[in-house]
This record gives structure tokens, C-alpha cells and sequence, in this order.
């Protein structure tokens, strides 16, 4: 087995076991550091796809920003497990089992797809996952989006401050 | 890698968040697990850019095909920033209204 596999196994297993861990954490704090691992393990794939500024980006943008966020907002309000409201087993089970369900539907469906036979993904060339040619691309033809973009930020503040001012 | 090693594990963490969404009632951890959702979807384009890519390369040593799926997948964690920032906005008023982040106080509108 080569190191490549060896870390897709790794960060597989750790991505699964990690977002588990995020339904069941009874504490909402364990649960957001349980999806920072998550995320961890999911720039740990985009690295070993040679996908480096999106793995950059991610850890900026999710582990850094969005989960101080939620951070945040949880010390605000103090939950801890005393406080969570909890859904009763049979309620709970019927979730589990649904998802089971779509789960064994679509692992179904991928294994039977044999157009999918012998397509592989290259791991740790190629040239599209780096800063320079996506920059390019970026401003090149996608510059409006990009502006777009910018524009929704500037309403999503404000909507954000609007939602949270004392009324 | 098999492309199918890569949609099974997306799957399963799509599946995992849409069981968080079913089972838990904090608001706090449903708006989680939809993250855990969108970033399944995003593992999986670049994935598949990857793929479309190496296709595309067999015939042009150059070939910039694929890149598109990683641009998207940017637009997406930029919508997802701000999708964030206003979903904890309601949360954060929601609990000063109820005092209470519990998805079952949401049903107002019911009757």
C-alpha cells in the first residue's frame, strides 16, 4: 500500500468517525471541535487531489471563520448538554433509519453504474488546483460572478445586523 | 483511486448530515450538519474535476478542463459564508425571542 492510499484510508476513516461524532456529541461545543476535524480531514483530501488553494481556502474560511462563528453564538447563548433538548428514541431511530435508507439506495445505484468502472482519479498531479491558474481563470472569465459575489456579502451584513438589532 | 471509493465516502457524510438533520432538535447542530452536507458535495466536484481533467489531458498536454468544478466549489463556500452569517442571525434572535435554540418552538405557523 502507498502513502497515497495510506492517507486516503486515514483521512476517510477520520472524516467518518469525526462527522459521526458530530450528530451524536450530547455537548454542542464538542460537536463544533468534532467538525473542525471534519474539515481538517476534507483539506487533508483536497491536498492529496493537488487542490491546494481550495484546501486553503477551506481551512480559512470554515475552520477559521464560520466555526468561531458558531463558536461564538453557542458561548452567547451558554448551552452545554444540561441544556439540549433531546427528541424521543423512536423519533430518533425513524432519522437513522431514513438516512440508512438513502445511504444503501444510492451505494445501490453507484455500484451498479459500471460506466464508472476503471475511471480513476489521479492523486497529487495535475496542474488546475493551483493559486496561479485558478487566479487566472478567476478574473478571466469568471470576474462578473466574482463582483456578484461581492454584492451578496455586502446584503448578507446587512441583513445579518438588520436580523440582529434590538428591535 | 477509483472514482467510486470518493462518491461512497461523500455519500456516507451526506448521509450522516441528513441523519443529523432528522434526529436532532438544537438548531445550532441542524445548521452544522447542513454544513457537513455542503462540504460532501464539494469534496466531490473536486473530485470529479480531477477526473474530467485527466481525461482531458491524455489528448492536451495543457488542458485547463476542470477547473470550472473548483471555481464552483469557491462560489460555494462563499455562499456558504453567507448563508452562515445570516442563519446565525436568526438563530441568535430566535433565542432571544423563546430563549430556547429547540426546532419544536418553530411551529407557530401551524395552526
Amino acid at each position: 500500500m502507498s502513502i497515497t492510499q495510506f492517507l486516503f484510508y486515514f483521512l476517510t476513516v477520520l472524516a467518518l468517525f469525526s462527522a459521526v461524532m458530530v450528530v451524536v456529541s450530547k455537548n454542542p461545543v464538542h460537536s463544533v471541535l468534532w467538525l473542525i476535524a471534519v474539515f481538517f480531514a476534507i483539506s487533508g483530501h483536497y491536498i492529496l487531489l493537488n487542490a491546494q488553494f481550495l484546501a486553503i481556502v477551506n481551512l480559512i474560511v470554515y475552520a477559521g471563520a464560520i466555526m468561531v462563528l458558531f463558536l461564538f453564538v453557542i458561548m452567547l447563548m451558554n448551552l452545554n448538554a444540561s441544556t439540549e433538548p433531546q427528541k424521543n428514541n423512536w423519533l430518533k431511530l425513524a432519522g437513522v433509519i431514513a438516512g440508512g435508507c438513502f445511504l444503501m439506495v444510492l451505494v445501490s445505484l453507484v455500484k451498479q453504474a459500471n460506466e464508472l468502472n476503471n475511471i480513476a482519479v489521479t492523486m497529487g498531479t495535475g496542474e488546475i488546483g493551483l493559486i496561479k491558474n485558478l487566479g487566472k481563470a478567476l478574473f478571466n472569465d469568471f470576474v462578473v460572478p466574482f463582483e456578484i459575489s461581492s454584492v451578496l456579502f455586502l446584503s448578507a451584513m446587512v441583513g445579518a445586523v438588520v436580523i440582529g438589532k434590538k428591535a | 483511486m477509483p472514482i467510486q471509493y470518493y462518491i461512497y465516502l461523500c455519500l456516507a457524510l451526506f448521509s450522516i448530515g441528513i441523519v443529523g438533520v432528522l434526529t436532532r432538535r438544537n438548531a445550532i447542530i441542524v445548521f452544522m450538519c447542513i454544513e457537513l452536507m455542503l462540504n460532501a458535495v464539494n469534496l466531490l466536484l473536486v473530485a470529479f474535476s480531477k477526473v474530467h481533467n485527466t481525461m482531458a489531458l491524455a489528448g492536451d498536454k495543457t488542458s485547463m478542463l476542470g477547473i470550472e468544478a473548483q471555481l464552483f466549489v469557491f462560489f460555494i463556500m462563499v455562499v456558504a459564508a453567507a448563508e452562515v452569517s445570516v442563519g446565525l442571525a436568526i438563530i441568535v434572535m430566535m433565542y432571544r425571542n423563546v430563549h430556547s435554540v429547540d426546532i419544536n418552538f418553530l411551529n407557530r405557523l401551524k395552526n
